[in-house]
């Protein structure tokens, strides 16, 4: 498949590694779920989506039920501004991504995967669907995979439509029981009570990418890279003002100065980590470690130089949370807008210290009280941005 | 034949292991909630725990008739290690938690979200129809809310839909907790509101946002019950009424049905479950209706016709052999119900019988017996009914409701409605004398009465076809049928009919089956067994369209639960026990309608003219 943005140092130590096809699942079918569990367990891969949920947690738990169904869900609804990392999977490495499914189907005693593609990406529905269908050829899935007679695995595509939300996992579920796309009630978890109410495991299209290497390398080896609670390896994706925007993977805790060099950025003022949902942070805390420990990312970073209006990337991000707000629940659906209502009025300099003050505990209660992770983290932008760089937006007053 | 659980997975609550016992080991869980030490059972949820101890919860999209959606954020509390705030009603203890109903960052968090609620709730309180009763602003009185924090609506944004005779729908005072949604869809199925567009501009609307008189509401009014605030009210026609009793050239008659009655003290404050007939019939005629009239009567009298014409359909199938002859019979006394099948089973309508509900009867009889006897002009009665019902509202205006020939019953009035008459009236309800209701429709049997609960139409059927059969009561100890009684969704059960009088030879050891049912999401199921052919020997179904029969009825006093209905039918059953009479048959005005005016007897040429209808192939899909 044909990329359309330029390949860019395309090595790293685990995903972007050599790797032989179909080796890890040959090897996956022949081992005992449970030590496939503990391979997982050792190698301390966590979700890749941003919430850095244990996989092999989510696994066990779902292993461990007992159900007549159970499905296995690849989250590919890549939505995140400024996220592109699982297109480049999805293109380049699609039989990692799909090797993985298969055999997190294995372990968690899955028939079905689907694949919940991003309603943007369906124009990968035609490339995948024929990898699909050429491991039905190998035997790689199907019945009996690789000869293992108590191993069938089917694999399907799911088109989204275009909702940032239904990259959250239950609504992503809702949206597939034909619903509309709007996040449930935690517990029941999906691993409980997930796709058509049958235990479920969704996973990141990275994270399941990272499986093979796993499997055939061992989770010592995974756990050799990265920090102590940050394991492995992390694709991030660099956009804005940089000379070599692209996809890179590199080890966890990785500094923030040290990712803007590798991306050829000069003269930034500020870096957006984790989308727009993500923090931004000032120049004085390039220092900081790129990890779940200190700044957690589903990958996106966001560089922009001195030239930017912070005011206005703020209203920005803003401006989609109001927009992809599934509108369920009260915090989300209107502090977003509350929230927005007062970057207009800074930009209008129509405002009071003592009202914005006001917002930013809103934005507080927003992060506790809202249902999902959206709301949960759609203020911290417009905290993180109101408080580096207040000297830029409240100079006017 | 139970329900099926039909709601979203979203929705359901965590299915958790249920223990045979409360002491074996996990079916209890310790936890520390407000820092007391609790042992919980297994699986229950916050919310329920904090309301068995006494803590107060505060709780908007949470009904307990509804299945959870979580969305409101009200009910959040504190459990100790977790990042966010949790939902109370949905959030189930299965592990040793340890929870703060209070704290800082609680408080704060709802303050927030009332906050944020009321910045887009347009309107003032002093003008709203529901203040007073209203959860939204006791809320905001528990809280303390002073000020707008985030702003207000000032201007109004939707247009106000009052096509419906029924329900009124004002969205700006919409929340969106959905209770209205779930109402619809899961508690009544019949889906007529959804939530549509995303975001900010999520709004409930119906199908193309079309007029709610343009889909297929059944004006059951369960919603109103379940709305938090005033976004849907019933269309109140009491300015009309008040505009008849002060014409002094109009006779205004009031029929009075059983469940208001037994509701009405609610509205004035008193418990649930007390019975307030006789003070309404005082704070009526104080208020200047002419008269007022017991529609027990004309339950009584819908007795005779629907009871009639099970037996002539009987025979024809039995004895005549006449294939078209359609059974089971069903009910048709409950008007969302005969909208529900107008709608959703056009094709099954001849099941229905033909019969009036008694609120059309009575209007009937009033401009043309009444008015006989009164030597009073039909034209210048106007004949209001005082129902639980807002689907009452619809049906009194259906356009072939006018076989006196002028429109038969020509307001109908909830039991709220009627209550704040009688407030602007200056009367206090409870602290009135008792008084009866006026000839000649003052005596009703207790058959009539309860009518007013699930099962209650059926009970007085059998006590008279029954009897009307066999020449003997029915053979239950003091006539109480108890498997026509309870909240069990759908019941059945049957008599046998032995030793039968000679005219109904033909029934001679037949097992009478019947089945009652009440909410339209249980009619569905039934009407499913008959499409399926389960219901070929079945001869009676009684069905109402709200859940607990009329005493849950959508203009009845807000709030509603189950425990609430069942202290409302209590309340009919106590009374009916102590009547003298309690067989329709055995009413002596009955009795005297059908001699001297009905005088070819029940189903004849004019009751058929008079108290018979025709009903619509109505469908799902409307222009």
């Amino acid at each position: 498949m044909k990329n359309n943005f330029v390949k860019i140092n395309r090595t790293g130590p685990v995903l972007f590694s050599d790797y032989k096809e179909n080796s890890a699942l040959k090897k996956a079918v022949r081992m005992s779920r449970n030590d496939i569990l503990f391979e997982l367990r050792e190698s301390g891969l966590k979700g890749r989506g941003g919430a850095g949920f244990p996989v092999s947690t989510k696994w066990m738990l779902t292993a461990a039920t007992n159900a007549d169904k159970k499905y296995l869900i690849c989250n590919a609804d890549e939505g995140e501004p400024g996220t592109f990392k699982d297109r480049v999977l999805l293109t380049e490495y699609p039989e990692l991504v799909l090797e993985g499914m298969i055999i997190a189907g294995y372990t968690i005693g899955a028939q079905e995967g689907i694949i919940y593609l991003r309603a943007e990406y369906s124009y990968l529905i035609e490339f995948i669907q024929s990898k699909i269908d050429e491991m039905h050829k190998s035997n790689l899935l199907g019945k009996s995979i690789c000869g293992n007679k108590d191993f069938e695995f089917e694999i399907k595509i799911f088109p989204g439509s275009g909702a940032y939300v239904c990259g959250e996992e239950t609504a992503l579920i809702e949206s597939m029981e034909g619903n509309r796309g709007e996040p449930r009630n935690r517990p029941p978890f999906p691993v409980n009570t997930g796709y058509l109410g049958y235990p479920t495991v969704v996973n990141n299209v990275e994270t399941l990418a990272a499986i093979p290497h796993i499997i055939n390398n061992g989770g010592e080896w995974y756990h050799k890279f990265g920090t102590d609670k940050s394991t492995g390896s992390k694709l991030f994706s660099i956009s804005g003002d940089c000379k070599n925007p692209g996809v890179y993977e590199l080890p966890w805790g990785i500094t923030i100065k040290d990712l803007l060099e590798i991306a050829g950025a000069e003269d930034t003022k500020a870096v957006q980590v984790g989308g727009a949902s993500g923090i931004c942070l000032p120049e004085s805390q390039f220092s900081k470690k790129v990890s779940y420990e200190e700044i957690s990312t589903g990958g996106s970073v966001m560089i922009f130089n001195k030239d930017r209006n912070m005011l206005k990337v703020l209203k920005n991000f803003m401006e989609f949370f109001v927009e992809e707000s599934c509108g369920q629940c009260t915090p989300c659906r209107i502090g977003n807008v509350k929230l927005l209502e007062g970057i207009e009025m800074i930009e209008k300099n129509e405002y009071s210290m003592e009202y914005i003050n006001k917002l930013k505990e809103l934005g507080e209660t927003m992060k506790v009280a809202s249902k999902c992770g959206l709301g949960q983290s759609s203020p911290n932008p417009f905290i993180s941005i109101l408080d580096n760089f207040k000297d830029e937006i409240f100079t006017k007053n | 034949m139970e329900k099926e659980l039909r709601s979203p997975v979203s929705q359901r609550p965590q299915e958790i292991r249920k223990y045979d016992s409360n002491s074996g080991i996990g079916a209890e869980v310790t936890i520390e909630l407000n820092g007391e030490k609790l042992k919980v059972p297994m699986g229950k949820s916050i919310l329920e725990i904090c309301r068995e101890n006494n803590i107060h919860i505060p709780t908007l999209c949470y009904h307990e008739d509804l299945c959870i959606a979580g969305n409101c954020r009200m009910c959040l509390v504190e459990i100790e290690g977790m990042r966010t705030l949790q939902t109370a009603c949905s959030y189930p203890v299965t592990t040793p938690v340890k929870i703060k109903t209070f704290s800082n960052k609680v408080r704060k968090a709802r303050r927030h979200v009332i906050d944020l609620l009321l910045s887009e709730h347009y309107g003032e309180c002093y003008s709203c129809i529901r203040n007073n009763n209203c959860e939204l602003q006791t809320l905001a009185r528990e809280y303390g809310v002073d000020s707008y924090e985030f702003g207000h609506v000032c201007e109004p944004r939707f247009e106000i839909d009052n096509s419906s005779a029924a329900v009124i729908r004002d969205m700006d005072k919409c929340i969106l907790c959905r209770r209205c949604v779930r109402t619809c869809i899961d508690l009544q199925e019949v889906g007529v509101l959804e939530a549509v567009n995303r975001g900010y501009d999520t709004k409930i609307s119906t199908f193309l946002d079309k007029p709610l008189a343009d889909v297929i509401c059944i004006n059951c009014g369960q919603c109103i019950n379940r709305c938090p605030t005033a976004a849907l009210h019933a269309n109140d026609p009491s300015d009309l009424v008040w505009k008849a009793i002060e014409d002094p050239s109009k006779h205004v008659v009031l029929q009075t049905a059983p469940s208001p009655r037994a509701a009405m003290g609610e509205e004035f404050g008193l418990p649930a479950g007390l019975s307030m007939t006789g003070q309404l019939n005082t704070a009526v005629k104080r208020i200047g209706f002419d008269k007022v009239f017991d529609t027990n009567f004309s339950a009584d009298l819908t007795i005779m016709e629907e009871g009639t014409e099970l037996l002539n359909r009987l025979k024809k199938a039995l004895v005549d052999k006449d294939d078209s002859v359609k059974l089971p019979q069903f009910t048709s006394c409950s008007p969302g119900w005969v909208k529900f099948i107008e709608h959703f089973y056009p094709e099954y309508l001849d099941y229905l019988s033909t019969a009036k509900s008694p609120q059309q009867m009575f209007g009937a009889i009033i401009k043309t017996f009444y008015a006989q006897e009164e030597n009073i002009d039909p034209a210048n009665i106007v004949t209001v009914a005082l129902m639980p019902c807002a689907a009452k509202k619809f049906e009194c205006n259906r356009p072939e409701m006018n076989s006196s020939g002028f429109k038969d019953v020509d307001y109908g009035l909830t039991t709220r409605e009627m209550a704040k008459m009688i407030r602007e009236a200056g009367l206090v309800l409870p602290d009135l004398p008792k008084s009866g209701f006026d000839d000649p429709f003052g005596e009703a049997s207790g058959a009539g009465l309860i009518f007013g609960s699930t099962g209650g139409v059926m009970e007085a059927a059998l006590r008279t076809v029954y009897e009307l059969v066999t020449g003997r009561p029915v053979p239950f100890s003091n006539l109480n049928i108890d498997a026509c009684r309870g909240v069990k969704g759908i019941k059945e059960a049957s008599i046998k009919l032995e030793n039968c009088k000679e005219d109904f030879s033909f029934l001679e050891g037949v097992d009478l089956k019947f089945i009652v049912a009440h909410g339209t999401a249980n009619a569905k199921v039934v009407m499913e067994m008959l499409i399926k052919g389960e219901l070929k020997d079945y001869h009676f179904i009684e069905i109402m369209a709200c859940p607990g029969g009329c005493i849950g009825g959508g203009g009845q006093p807000i709030p509603t639960s189950e425990a609430i209905r069942k202290l409302r039918a209590k309340a009919i059953y106590a009374e009916e026990a102590n009547l003298p009479v309690r067989k329709s048959h055995e009413n002596p005005k009955i009795k005297y309608i059908y001699d001297k005016f009905l005088t070819d007897g029940p189903c004849g040429k004019l009751s058929h003219k008079l108290l018979h209808t025709k009903y619509i192939k109505r469908g799902k899909y409307i222009n």
